[in-house]
């Protein structure tokens, strides 16, 4: 169920590099760790992300978790759904329940992130 | 328990009716003056407008909805749901102590500060602590009040880097919270598997900007932190002082001081320990106490005896005012009234019932569920729904199902550190019957839980709802009436 | 004859017989084996209070205390305020606030069986929001110092501006309960004078105020907002509520934050608390607010049913990143107001607000025509300075010895300033007591 192109952070956000724009979120994991997500507290567009710092918080009914940055670069898009319809994360986090769309500024710290089976290695210790 | 029949969620403004009243005020009996500011005058104001036998109707159906001590067993962790004496109330609403204003001449209320006075006595006897402000209106301002009254000592001393406070990772969530106000960093203390604190943890932590160790005793385990002495000496030995949060103070009464175990600073929470009414949630009261050396940093005001007369006065290197007045005043009234009926004898054995009980329900049960420390607990025993949780069923899973029993949840998922955890506080208060009762309940959800695992997933079936969805009033709040 | 039976204490009921039983199944011989990680020389001190008393001893211990305090009733007449006032508490609302449901249940943390207490807070949230006229109210705070000081951090929080304004004629208490709020916090409280506010360069998070003031002066809520608002500062209003009950709300002005002393609205006075603190704001800050929040939602049925919500703000999840420490709603004093207001209703609310102006009015007017006696205010609600031709204690010990409980000595802030409140329970009669005796008065 996890998607092979993308690339996960240990904090359970993942990364996809489309042509114009890389898309943030959060993993299965993470979306099934949290329960029922009902808020999302993101940075407008036109802030920069900066790798592994924290960039927003993501809200459960009885908990919350800060959510880290997999890679560096300008926000360029917020998905607005997800204001209105938070559940999206839980039905869809690697497709429609995208958190941002940002412009990387440095391609080369891909390298920091995991792979899939890195990434799986990683949740089945858990 | 009956399922109410009358399971309406109208509200007042739904049944409101044009015209109709509760209330008449009298008429105005002097001569009509001008108004200023007639431009910003309203008289729509959408409040309802309902007969007074409906309102009386409307308030105690709403109040048939709700689990209470009065009405059933409550064993909430950590919360000391024990009987709230009605003498109480009936001397808190006396017109002597209701119907007085805070601003009166000092001499018109000796017999209120006299109280506070004695109240403070005996509460510094209890606790071994014997400077004490009445105060603060709730444990969490007690706390942040002696955080304060810490780093007001420590600067005192010409010490004040010292900013930092040491709480175990199981401490409730107004300890952090409150050193976070009181402008000290949080650094987290390990428990060990025992759930001790983890005393090699707590030597690599303390040190010279160890301002404060947050400490609960007894923990919110449930337990009696065996190293105490050890954990106050490393503390003291590295110049910090100890706070003990009072939340478990009714597992001490009577049995040992704070004080003797090296405790500096404490709050107590009038509403656990000394039986005054937690009114779903308020009003509290959580007085700070304080050993000798730290009195003058006490909030205002502190009672005082000279001669014969009673002030409120404010200590000379006061941390200042935490409140609008004297702290929660009729709450004062209530805990008084209850040491005094209960006396010296009383106060012991409060705790000594309060421990058996408590034992008693973790002796019964722990064959069935996962026992956190199989060692004796205090007032309170956190059991885990571990077991349980491998046939598919939480711990919320069986709170909700207790309810179908017509007993009140435990406190669930607290402490963090403890998976599945559900909190056990069954007070002094409880006869055998009802622990014996509580404990064959437990028993029985043991079985359906083996048995028919959906009956506990889906409770509760027979209270006035099935279970809320809370995901939905957080994504979309709806905070108030609308049409 | 007192028989000493093991079991003496009506609030503890196992008898020894079964405390044996007890310690039996637990596997103890006696109480001691239980409690052996508690060091041994430190157990069962000597506690030095006084042995237990019967209900009926104690009842008359209590009330030979409380006889010692003399009750606002007890006097002929009684004009003080300053934040607290002696308004006429319904029978029904005295009634519903003794029931043992309500009174002995817990925060509702199971909300299938806490409706009771839930919908009264929702119907709570709606009231007070309504007479501040906000978008959302929180479920109560401790109490109206409190809730101006939360506001105020609230305000922090949302601007990210370190530095709190507050303007001169705000109440020393709130400033006082603010500054030990932010003791050892990186803020600043900047005090704020009237004619600094048409200057456009504040730099600040909030420009917090009172109306009416603290000696009664009616502010001009609207001219404050819209500076405050020009500077990009969000304006913080700190109301009496009943005062609302004839004019404007506050959010009507776009003010962003209210608070409140809540104890005017069918709370007695009882030397200064239990009270509550009302606390309400504009939509968009809901999550930095403090405090409990209630909210609609649905049953798995498909029923309406309420419960506590936006927990996430509160410190049993945040910890010490909470929006504050606070971990009540003064659940029973918000019950109280909320019966109060139902009680008096749309009009009802309204005329208490007309006859509490009426009669503060007639009693300035008639004192202001009094030689020697000056009427501070211009504008006013129910509660008014007068500059006295002596020292306000004396006048107040005057009053006193004629069995009339005075009003504020506020000459700190007006020299010779006397502040009187005059409520509904004010008869005529008394208020005329009342000029009497200033015009009797030499100095």
């Amino acid at each position: 169920m996890y998607p092979k192109e993308i690339k996960y952070t240990k904090d359970h956000e993942w990364v996809r590099v489309n042509e114009d724009f890389a898309e943030i979120g959060i993993t299965v994991f993470a979306e099934q760790l949290l329960g029922d997500v009902v808020f999302v507290d993101l940075p407008d567009v036109g802030e920069d992300l900066v790798q592994f710092s924290k960039f927003g918080e993501i809200e459960s009914v009885k908990a919350v978790s800060d959510l880290f940055a997999p890679i560096s670069g300008e926000i360029i898009e917020k998905n607005i759904d997800i204001d209105k319809f938070p559940e999206t994360i839980n039905n869809d986090p690697f497709h429609k329940g995208w958190l941002l769309r940002v412009k990387i500024k440095d391609n080369s710290e891909l390298e920091q992130l995991l792979n899939l089976k890195d990434y799986e290695k990683l949740i089945d210790e858990k | 328990m009956l399922k109410n029949h009358n399971n309406n969620t109208k509200l007042l403004l739904d049944i409101s009716n044009e015209g109709r009243r509760a209330f008449t005020l009298p008429e105005c009996d002097v001569p009509s003056q001008e108004i200023t500011d007639k431009d910003n005058l309203i008289s729509n104001i959408n409040l309802p407008e309902v007969s007074q036998l409906d309102l009386v109707r409307y308030f105690t159906n709403l109040s048939q909805k709700n689990f209470s001590i009065d009405t059933n067993f409550y064993p909430l962790g950590s919360c000391t749901m024990k009987y709230n004496p009605k003498v109480n109330d009936q001397i808190a609403s006396l017109d002597g102590f209701s119907g007085i204003h805070p601003y009166q001449p000092q001499e018109t209320v000796q017999g209120a500060i006299e109280l506070l006075y004695d109240l403070q006595k005996l509460l510094g006897k209890v606790t071994g602590l014997e400077g004490v402000s009445l105060s603060p209106l709730a444990g969490a301002q007690g706390e942040y009040s002696g955080l304060l009254i810490a780093r007001m000592f420590h600067e005192s001393n010409g010490d004040s880097k010292r900013n930092i406070a040491l709480v175990p990772d199981s401490a409730h969530g107004t300890n952090p919270a409150s050193a976070k106000m009181a402008g000290l960093e949080v650094v987290t203390v390990k428990s060990d598997e025992e759930g001790n604190i983890d005393i090699e943890n707590l030597k690599e932590l303390a040190n010279e900007k160890t301002a404060v160790f947050m400490i609960t005793i007894p923990s919110t385990l449930g337990i009696f932190e065996p190293n105490i002495l050890e954990i106050t000496k490393i503390i003291h030995e590295n110049g910090g002082l100890v706070y003990a949060d009072g939340a478990n103070l009714n597992a001490l009464l009577g049995l040992v001081k704070l004080s003797d175990l090296g405790v500096d600073i404490c709050h107590s929470n009038l509403h656990k320990t000394f039986s005054t009414p937690h009114g779903g949630g308020g009003p509290g009261s959580g007085p700070v106490m304080v050993n000798s050396k730290l009195k003058k940093f006490l909030p205002y005001p502190v009672a005082e005896k000279n001669n014969n007369d009673y002030n409120l006065i404010k200590p000379e290197n006061s941390i200042g005012t935490i409140n609008g007045f004297y702290g929660s005043f009729l709450i004062a009234v209530r805990a008084y009234s209850y040491i005094r009926s209960l006396g010296k004898n009383g106060i012991k054995s409060i705790s000594e019932n309060a421990i058996i009980n408590a034992n008693y329900i973790q002796s019964q049960l722990k064959d069935f569920y996962e026992v956190f420390s199989d060692r004796y607990c205090m007032h309170e025993t956190v059991i885990s729904a571990k077991k349980q949780k491998k046939n598919g069923i939480s711990a919320l899973d069986i709170a909700k199902r207790l309810l179908d029993y017509g007993v009140h949840a435990p406190t669930m998922y607290f402490p963090l550190i403890v998976e599945e955890a559900l909190m056990i506080e069954p007070t002094e208060s409880e006869t055998k019957e009802t622990l014996d009762n509580f404990i064959s309940i437990m028993l029985k959800i043991h079985d359906e839980v083996t048995n028919s695992p959906e009956v506990v997933k889906n409770a509760p079936h027979n209270v006035f709802h099935k279970r809320l969805d809370e995901a939905l009033a957080a994504r979309n709040p709806i905070l108030k009436w609308k049409k | 004859m007192k028989n000493k039976s093991s079991n003496n204490f009506p609030y503890i009921p196992n008898t020894d017989t079964e405390k044996q039983l007890m310690l039996d199944a637990i596997g103890v011989s006696n109480f001691v084996d239980l409690v052996k990680e508690i060091p041994a020389k430190y157990i069962n001190p000597e506690i030095d209070i006084p042995e237990d008393l019967s209900e009926q001893d104690l009842v008359k211990l209590l009330e030979s205390i409380s006889s010692k305090n003399r009750s606002i009733a007890s006097f002929d007449a009684s004009f003080l305020g300053a934040g607290v006032y002696d308004h006429y508490v319904p029978s029904i609302v005295k009634s519903i606030v003794q029931r043992g449901e309500f009174v002995t249940a817990y925060t509702p943390y199971q909300p299938e069986v806490s409706q009771g207490t839930l919908q009264v807070g929702f119907e709570f949230q709606t009231f007070i929001s309504e007479i501040t006229g906000m978008d959302v109210s929180n479920s109560g705070m401790y109490d109206g110092p409190t809730a101006f000081a939360e506001a105020c951090l609230m305000a922090v929080r949302i601007k990210r501006n370190k530095n709190i304004g507050v303007l001169h004629s705000v109440d020393e208490k709130l400033v006082d309960v603010l500054k030990t709020y932010t003791m050892f916090q990186d803020v600043n409280i900047i005090k704020i004078e009237k004619d600094q506010l048409d200057k456009d360069d504040l730099n600040l998070s909030c420009l917090a105020f009172q109306n009416p003031n603290s000696v009664g002066e009616i502010e001009d809520i609207k001219k404050i907002t819209e500076l405050a608002h020009k500077n990009n500062i969000l304006a913080i209003a700190h109301v009496s509520p009943i005062y609302h009950g004839m004019y404007e709300s506050p959010g009507k002005y776009g003010v962003d934050i209210v608070t409140a002393e809540g104890q005017s609205l069918g709370v007695p006075t009882s030397f200064g608390g239990p009270f509550i603190g009302l606390f309400a704001s504009k939509k968009e800050y809901i999550r930095h607010m403090p405090g409990r929040i209630i909210g609609k939602t649905k049953d798995k049925d498909n029923n309406d049913a309420f419960v506590l919500t936006l927990q996430t703000r509160e410190q049993h999840i945040r910890r010490e990143n909470a929006t504050s420490n606070i971990c009540t709603s003064t659940q029973l004093i918000s019950l109280i107001v909320t019966v109060y207001l139902a009680t008096l209703g749309k009009y009802g609310f309204n005329e208490l607000a007309h006859l509490c102006y009426q009669k503060a009015h007639y009693a300035a007017s008639e004192i202001s025509k009094i030689k020697g006696f000056e009427i501070y205010n211009k504008k006013f609600f129910n509660e008014f300075v007068i500059i006295c031709p002596d020292y306000p204690r004396n006048i107040n010990n005057f009053l006193l010895e004629n069995n009339i409980l005075g009003g504020k000595d506020v000459s700190k802030r007006i020299n010779n300033g006397l502040m009187i409140a005059v409520t509904e329970k004010n008869s005529k009669h008394q208020i005329d007591r009342l000029i009497n005796c200033l015009g009797n008065y030499k100095c």
